[in-house]
C-alpha cells in the first residue's frame, strides 16, 4: 500500500479542527433552547450525521450504477466505503434522535413514519454487509452490491421526505411541518451558524473517512489477489 | 414564566455516544489496515520464496 497522500493527511487535520469547531458551536456558542433545555444541542450533530448518512446511501447507489455500466471494481470499493461510513453516521443519527425523544416526547422510541423509515434504512445497509460477506467471488459480490445499493438507495429520499408527506410527530427544521409535530423550534441566528457549520463539518469528515475506507478496500483487494497467486 | 427543564444529562450522553462511535469506527479502520499490511508483508515474502524455488539453479 502506498504511503498516505499529503492531501489526505491535511484532510485528517482539517477534519479534527472542524469537528472541534462544530462541537464548540453546538455545545457553547449556540443558545440554550428555552422549552427543551440542553438536550436540544444534540440536534446539531443529529442533523449533521443524518445529512451525510443519507447522502452516502445515494452516493453508493450512483457508484452501483457506475459499476454495472463499467464493471470497474473501483466503483465497488467506492460503494462499500460510502455504505460503511454512512451506516456508522446514520447509527449516530438514530441514537441521538432517541436520546432527544426521551425528554421531548417522553419515550425513547415510537413507530412514527420518520423513525420507522430511518430504522428500516439502517437495517437495509446492515444486511448489505451480512449478505456481501457470504459471497466468495468478487465479481458476483460487486454485482450483487451494485443492485442492492441501487434498490436500497430509494430508502434515503423516502426517509428524508416522509416527514413532509405524512402526519408525523417528528419536527421539520426547514419547511412546513405536520400539525402533529412535537418538539419543533425556530432557530435563532446563532443556532443557524451552529447548524450550517455542523453540516459542513460532517461533510468534510465524511469525505475524509470515505477516502480512508477506499484505501482500505484497495489494500484488501491486493491481499486477496496475492493470496490467490500464492495458493496457485 | 415557564422553567427550562434540566436535560443536560441527555445531552452529555448523546455527545459521548457520538464521539465514542466515531472513535471506535476510526480505530476499526486503523486496525483493519494494520492487519492487512501485515498480511501483505507475509504474502509477499511467501511469493518471493516460491519464485526462488521455481528458478533453476
Amino acid at each position: 500500500m502506498q504511503s498516505k497522500p499529503t492531501a489526505l493527511a491535511i484532510l485528517d487535520i482539517i477534519s479534527i479542527i472542524v469537528l472541534g469547531i462544530a462541537s464548540y458551536l453546538a455545545l457553547v456558542f449556540a443558545p440554550t433552547e428555552a422549552v427543551m433545555g440542553e438536550v436540544q444541542r444534540v440536534f446539531y450533530f443529529h442533523i449533521g450525521t443524518a445529512w451525510v448518512g443519507l447522502l452516502g446511501f445515494i452516493i453508493a447507489a450512483i457508484a452501483g450504477i457506475a459499476y454495472l455500466v463499467t464493471k470497474d471494481m473501483k466503483w465497488d470499493r467506492f460503494e462499500v466505503a460510502a455504505v460503511e461510513v454512512s451506516t456508522v453516521f446514520f447509527f449516530i443519527t438514530i441514537v441521538l434522535g432517541s436520546i432527544w425523544a426521551r425528554p421531548a416526547w417522553n419515550t425513547w422510541w415510537t413507530w412514527d413514519p420518520r423513525l420507522t423509515t430511518a430504522a428500516v434504512t439502517e437495517l437495509i445497509y446492515i444486511a448489505y454487509f451480512m449478505l456481501r460477506q457470504g459471497m466468495e467471488e468478487p465479481e458476483k459480490r460487486a454485482r450483487f452490491g451494485a443492485v442492492y445499493t441501487l434498490l436500497g438507495g430509494i430508502s434515503a429520499p423516502i426517509t428524508f421526505m416522509v416527514i413532509r408527506l405524512f402526519r408525523t410527530i417528528h419536527p421539520v427544521v426547514i419547511g412546513s411541518q405536520s400539525a402533529a409535530a412535537q418538539g419543533g423550534f425556530s432557530m435563532t441566528s446563532d443556532m443557524k451558524i451552529a447548524f450550517f457549520f455542523g453540516l459542513f463539518a460532517f461533510t468534510v469528515i465524511f469525505i475524509d473517512l470515505m477516502w480512508h475506507r477506499i484505501r482500505l478496500g484497495s489494500l484488501q483487494e491486493k491481499v486477496e489477489q496475492l493470496k490467490l497467486n500464492v495458493t496457485m | 414564566m415557564e422553567i427550562t427543564p434540566d436535560t443536560s444529562g441527555y445531552m452529555i450522553a448523546g455527545y459521548i455516544i457520538a464521539y465514542l462511535t466515531m472513535g471506535i469506527y476510526i480505530f476499526s479502520i486503523y486496525r483493519r489496515s494494520r492487519n492487512l499490511k501485515q498480511d501483505l508483508e507475509t504474502l509477499n515474502s511467501i511469493e518471493t520464496e516460491q519464485t526462488k524455488k521455481k528458478l533453476p539453479i
